[in-house]
């Protein structure tokens, strides 16, 4: 019992209801299903991209340029709608995820064979990325008109109920579960960072594994790029700027540790949803959306606070089994 | 890799060191740039647009010299521009109820301090990673503004707190120049001279190591992101006088130009080594790209990046130049 409260996601799971709670005594319609699902639903990429950040962070290392690949590759799958508008939407979902890997890749090679520090490295990529767009745009927009039907037609799609955005986000939730818990890559990446010395000797690369990480990070946000920018139906330069920021938020209140090695895909998950309800709630208690930024620092402050004194009261649980052991 | 290492009979000799160092390699850079610039451009040697071009960097390295000191100390500051809109965001507000320019100076020194101070505690006092406890300040102290500003504007500042940022202290050598050139030499006294900067430089090393050595770690630490804050006020003080008006969105992804002018300038992004004179050249190597292809028209996204390259390639150059040799 005392364990369940302690983990992190049961705490995050109080919170988000305590939440809900709150809002619902003035406002029961905001905790209506449709309405849940609907916040879901507008949660969805920032559920992808919190579980590709979180691998990422698990190794150490730290993706800022997801929410900028996530703009190149929606421009470029745009683009290559405008040139070829028949071009079937799975060979567009493929180039989507293919062209953010690449993206994910020059950062995971710079990092991994250069030892470049991961924050310099996608600090640079970051503003590399968006830059790349403006070349290939001159700052104009990709509008809803450009784009072919089907293009936009799949995130919306109805499937059982949810739309397909939905879908991907749960899938993608299932897929990393038994990824990061029943593989060995997925073992691996906690390893790297949980401890990189062990881990060499354990016979793992480091540096590949957070190559890997940061691959699986791009192949995402790549992903996402195609969800955003047909589910808004618009392209440009400043698509989703400063999301990074939201997403690494959502990894850390999701009780995933800076320093590595400690995170779950559940607790990514929470920590977007706690997130994606605030922003979604903001507008119905009409508190300006201007508050969404200083409160989703502010929680990252107490998020990390909190993690700090859980881990370090960890460590002295083990320290007095080992005493009572000898 | 070969096995066996030439080792040095000797020391080599102090004119040999500094005709190899960092500095130097950049000072011809920077020459190399000026000379190619007077070239590309017919205004490039003109005294007024010279001195303007100064107004590209002055701010910024400001705070550069504060942040390669707490680089050089193993930490990072990414809220430095959340500080910026903070206290120009504070300035704005007082100089709406009228308060003078001593007052206003006064104001956004005060803020930049005490946003200084909140993040040295959340780091040294309570032993949090610098990098996520500024990510988090970063949105907060910016939400802050965004949350008094909304979509407005202050303007209306009085007349004479026009003279930080627009005055001239001597035909074309202006206020900020001095101020720079002044704070310049502050910090390189600081670091260079004092016990305060070795201490510096052993924190960056070796913190455990400096901690039994009997330096106060954090109380070094936590007078290094005072000091940043501080000098983010300046830079405020600086940039709103320049302006003349206050927007939540003011100096938008200065934390990133300012943290490459510092990797720029030689400081190890890992902490332990760099040096002051290496952040001026470099000071002046970004203002000198950023006005040259300013006078190329070329959009400032496009100069972001050449930022953003230059970023991730002075750091991957001397790598791969490693790695090339062996």
């Amino acid at each position: 019992m005392k364990k369940l409260f302690a983990s992190r996601e049961a705490l995050l799971m109080i919170a988000i209801a305590v939440l809900l709670g709150v809002i619902s005594l003035r406002f029961p319609a905001f905790v209506a299903p449709s309405n849940l699902l609907g916040v879901f639903n507008d949660t969805s990429p920032l559920i992808l991209l919190a579980i590709g950040q979180m691998i990422v962070i698990l190794t150490k290392c730290i993706d800022l340029s997801v929410a900028a690949n996530l703009a190149l590759t929606g421009m470029v799958v745009s683009l290559v709608n405008i040139a070829a508008p028949g071009l079937p939407i799975i060979a567009i979902v493929a180039i989507a995820i293919c062209f953010g890997t690449l993206l994910g890749m020059f950062n995971g090679i710079l990092v991994w064979k250069l030892a470049i520090p991961p924050i310099v490295v996608t600090l640079g990529t970051m503003t590399i990325f968006r830059g790349i767009i403006f070349l290939l745009t001159e700052g104009k927009w990709v509008n809803s008109h450009e784009m072919s039907d089907a293009f936009k037609a799949v995130p919306r799609a109805d499937l059982i109920g949810l739309p397909v955005l939905s879908w991907i986000a749960i899938a993608a939730v299932i897929l990393f579960s038994i990824v990061m818990t029943r593989t060995s890559l997925g073992r691996a990446f906690y390893a790297a960072g949980g401890n990189p010395q062990a881990a060499t000797y354990a016979g793992i690369n480091v540096g590949l594994t957070q190559f890997w990480a940061f691959a699986i990070s791009g192949a995402i946000a790549g992903l996402t790029g195609y969800l955003w920018v047909s589910r808004f139906a618009v392209a440009y330069v400043d698509v989703a700027g400063g999301f990074e920021l939201t997403v690494v938020a959502a990894c850390v209140i999701g009780g995933v540790s800076i320093m590595g090695g400690i995170g779950s895909v559940p607790g990514a998950l929470l920590g977007a949803l706690f997130l994606g309800i605030i922003a979604n709630a903001l507008p119905v208690v009409n508190i300006s959306p201007f508050w969404q930024m200083a409160i989703s620092g502010g929680a990252i402050i107490i998020a990390v606070i909190l993690n700090a004194q859980a881990n370090r009261t960890q460590g002295r649980i083990i320290l007095k089994r080992a005493e009572h052991a000898t | 890799m070969s096995t066996t290492r030439n080792i040095p009979d000797r020391l080599r000799s102090p004119l040999e060191r500094n005709l190899k160092s960092w500095e130097t390699l950049l000072l011809l850079v920077a020459i190399g740039i000026f000379v190619a610039n007077s070239f590309a451009s017919p205004y490039f040697l003109d005294a007024w647009n010279l001195s303007d071009a100064t107004f590209n960097f002055t701010e910024k390295a400001m705070i550069a010299f504060a942040m390669a000191l707490l680089i050089i100390s193993g930490e990072i500051d990414l809220s430095v521009a959340a500080i910026i809109a903070l206290a120009s965001t504070a300035m704005g507000a007082a100089a709406q109820v009228g308060v003078g320019t001593e007052g206003l100076v006064l104001i956004g020194l005060s803020v930049g301090l005490a946003c200084g101070a909140f993040n040295g505690l959340l780091v040294t006092g309570l032993g949090l990673p610098s990098i996520v406890v500024t990510i988090g300040t970063m949105s907060l102290f910016r939400g802050i503004s965004f949350i008094i500003l909304g979509d407005q504007a202050y303007r209306g500042y009085p007349s004479d707190f026009a003279y930080f940022g627009q005055g001239y202290v001597w035909w074309v050598i202006s206020f900020e120049f001095v101020l720079f050139a002044l704070i310049a030499v502050i910090y390189a006294v600081l670091l260079h001279l004092t016990n305060f900067g070795r201490a510096v430089y052993a924190i960056g090393n070796n913190a455990t190591g400096a901690l039994f050595s009997g330096i106060r770690v954090g109380r070094v630490k936590f007078i290094l992101f005072l000091l940043t804050g501080l000098m983010s006020g300046v830079a405020a003080i600086c940039l709103t006088s320049r302006l003349g008006s206050t927007r939540p969105s003011i100096a938008t992804g200065w934390e990133l130009e300012i943290v490459t002018m510092v990797v720029l300038g030689g400081v190890n992004i890992l902490g332990g080594s760099g040096s002051i004179p290496g952040v001026v050249i470099a000071a002046f190597v970004m203002g000198l790209v950023t006005f040259g292809l300013g006078l190329l028209n070329v959009p400032g996204i496009v100069m972001s990046i050449v930022i953003g390259a230059l970023l991730i390639g002075v750091i991957a150059l001397p790598r791969l130049w490693q790695m090339w040799r062996h």
